[in-house]
């Protein structure tokens, strides 16, 4: 199958917290073609996050295999888990993340700054098109604390797909953000995803994950449903329905 | 990635923290500072010595009799000093190591021209002189061996004398007094600066001993020293035991103790030692202020990693490796360190210079001092640093991006 991006078999994932093992994640299956976007949903603790660390290459399964664009994971070392990150993988967290008294600019730099050798001017050139993708352009020379949650979020997106990442891992990237702001977030990856980036999001709110194609739904560390959501909501027509705010 | 990617983020890390960074650089920046014009001194001090040393003259042994002040009897006015003129004359007829050799007859005087009026110390001396002590002529002649035969009143004065006595025209062939007695310039000396006890040897009349004897010491008969050069340093200690011998041998009632048989390079080797002990001293001291400002780095670098944790989890989450993270921290470290060695540099490098103005030292900072502590600076960042981007480096990634 040329489409699939990610394909996941028998993973499983333990963590031993003192005396207990904690099973994190029992025996999954997944896969994942390109193009997609795709919601995990599931309560706290039932491994959703852990799935997305592991799809993300911020860590390592206890067991099981993991093939992302044709390349088996488990054989690689930490450096080229680093190269996989840098090259295929953009993530976007619920706190943002960013680096703090840092500039967008900066921040969206950043992974650009660990990636192959491009100069100066090139690099300025690949920031700028990703904050104008997320329409924070000119909040460039912003820091952190100068910018909103949703625009601190959008800095983060830019960050995201400044190296033409493949899947946009997205861990409750609505967490901390009001409900308009959700949804103008949430346009931004729909946007996106009809660019061509397979968009994976992770949340608890079923209204959040109504936005994706395809949910999936976590309990105690297994996939309990796994189905095409008919009833996709459009991100960008909801907005214009929702009251408008004055942007600070 | 490239290492020029590395000092960007490293330089913009310490950018972001300007306060922090430059506090910690300032321990450096001392400890070099200090380390510099230490070495700078200790060197400055050396120099002053040796040049010292030097305008004494070459493989000079001075002869000097201990009599007028062992024994309270010999020291009446006209009794014998222990030395004699003819002593001269046997050591230089005697040792064939012997190059030249001049008596000394120290004594002082007022000058006198048209208005102005000096005071200078005089040397009584013979032409050889001249050659055992390295006068170099800045005007006009030494005196000759005839001058000296006839006891003609003839004088070459230092510069300090020269300035003080003809500020507006040449003292050559001028007529002055000296105690009154009428004597004419035929020199002027080129300066020889300070001496090693501090005095100034450009403020000297050097005349023919026998003027001097004849006309300045009237019924006071002065105290003879002697000036012996050696032909080669290495029959100088020879030399003196003979001279010793010598001595012993033509005064019976002598002990060793009656006489003085020094030789510059013993004064040379004291000086050396005493000025090298000096700087190893001083540097010591400012290595450990050098230090004390890296253990400042690691302390600060190993807050800031824990300061950064989550930093470090963000950047290894968009692709930083390890050995990205080490050696940002590392560079980091030695940025500190290597700036703050050149700032030290610069601040010792005034600190030298101020001090050469104020206390009036020839105060040189040599190329190798600055290597050393450019070295010794970076290897204080990359020792001091290691051990904190190690940490660092080692870190979880999913703790560290986790990390509240």
């Amino acid at each position: 199958m040329p489409n699939t991006l990610i394909k996941i078999e028998n993973m499983s994932k333990t963590y031993q917290m003192g005396e207990s093992v904690v099973h994190a994640l029992r025996n999954v299956d997944l896969t994942i073609n390109k193009g997609e976007f795709v919601a995990i949903m599931g309560a706290s603790g039932s491994g959703k996050t852990t799935l997305m660390n592991l799809i993300g290459c911020l860590d390592k399964p206890s067991a099981g295999s993991y093939i992302l664009d044709g390349i088996d994971i488990h054989s690689l070392n930490d450096n080229e888990l680093s190269d996989i990150r840098n090259e295929k993988i953009g993530f976007v967290f619920q706190s943002f993340y960013l680096l703090p008294r840092t500039t967008a600019f900066e921040n969206v730099e950043l992974p650009l700054l660990y990636s192959t050798n491009l100069n100066l001017h090139q690099r300025r050139e690949k920031v700028l098109q990703a904050l104008e993708t997320v329409k924070i352009a000119e909040r460039s020379h912003h820091f952190p604390n100068q910018l909103s949650g949703g625009q601190q979020q959008r800095v983060a997106i830019a960050r995201a797909i400044v190296n033409q990442a493949l899947i946009m891992l997205a861990d409750e990237p609505t967490g901390n953000l009001d409900s308009r702001t959700s949804v103008e977030v949430l346009s931004v990856f729909q946007e996106l995803h009809r660019n061509g980036i397979t968009v994976i999001l992770v949340t608890h709110e079923k209204e959040i994950a109504m936005y994706a194609k395809r949910l999936i739904i976590f309990k105690d560390g297994r996939i309990i449903s796994d189905q095409i959501n008919n009833n996709q909501r459009n991100a960008a027509e909801d907005l214009k329905n929702l009251p408008k705010e004055e942007e600070d | 990635m490239p290492l020029y990617a590395i000092f960007q983020i490293a330089l913009k890390s310490l950018l972001r923290n300007k306060t922090r960074t430059f506090l910690t650089m300032l321990g450096i920046i001392i400890g070099v500072a200090a380390v510099i014009t230490m070495l700078a001194i200790g060197q400055g001090a050396k120099t002053i010595v040796d040049d010292q040393i030097n305008s004494m003259g070459t493989n000079v042994i001075t002869v000097m009799s201990n009599m007028f002040n062992r024994s309270a009897v010999r020291s009446e006015s006209g009794s014998s000093s222990g030395l004699t003129l003819e002593d001269v004359e046997n050591i230089k007829d005697r040792f064939n190591d012997v190059l030249y050799a001049s008596v000394l007859v120290s004594s002082f005087g007022r000058l006198k021209y048209k208005s102005l009026n000096w005071y200078s110390p005089v040397m009584g001396v013979d032409t050889d002189f001249q050659f055992i002590r390295n006068y170099e002529m800045e005007e006009g002649e030494f005196f000759t061996d005839n001058d000296v035969r006839s006891g003609n009143k003839v004088i070459v004065i230092g510069t300090t004398v020269a300035t003080n006595l003809f500020p507006d025209e040449s003292p050559i062939d001028k007529m002055i007094r000296l105690r009154n007695v009428p004597v004419r310039i035929v020199g002027v000396y080129k300066s020889k600066g300070q001496s090693v006890a501090g005095g100034d040897q450009d403020d000297m009349v050097i005349a023919p001993y026998s003027m001097v004897l004849g006309r300045l010491t009237g019924r006071w008969r002065p105290n003879l020293n002697i000036f012996v050069s050696a032909v080669s340093k290495e029959k100088i200690p020879k030399l003196q035991t003979d001279i010793m011998n010598y001595l012993l041998e033509t005064n019976r009632a002598a002990t060793e103790e009656d006489f003085v048989v020094n030789s510059q390079t013993d004064i040379a080797e004291t000086s050396n030692r005493v000025s090298n002990t000096m700087t190893l001293l001083l540097a010591s001291i400012a290595s450990i202020s050098l230090l004390v400002g890296g253990i400042g780095i690691m302390n600060i670098m190993l807050v800031s990693v824990t300061e950064r944790i989550k930093e470090i989890g963000i950047r290894m989450a968009v692709g930083a490796k390890k050995k990205d993270v080490l050696m940002q921290f590392i560079i980091e470290a030695v940025m500190i360190s290597l700036l703050g060695g050149l700032l030290g540099i610069l601040l010792g490098a005034g600190l030298s210079k101020t001090l050469e103005h104020m206390m009036k030292w020839s105060i040189s900072i040599s190329t190798w001092s600055i290597v050393l502590s450019v070295t010794f600076s970076c290897a204080i960042g990359i020792f001091f640093g290691w051990y904190p981007a190690k940490k660092a480096a080692s870190l979880n990634l999913i703790d560290a991006l986790r990390y509240e």
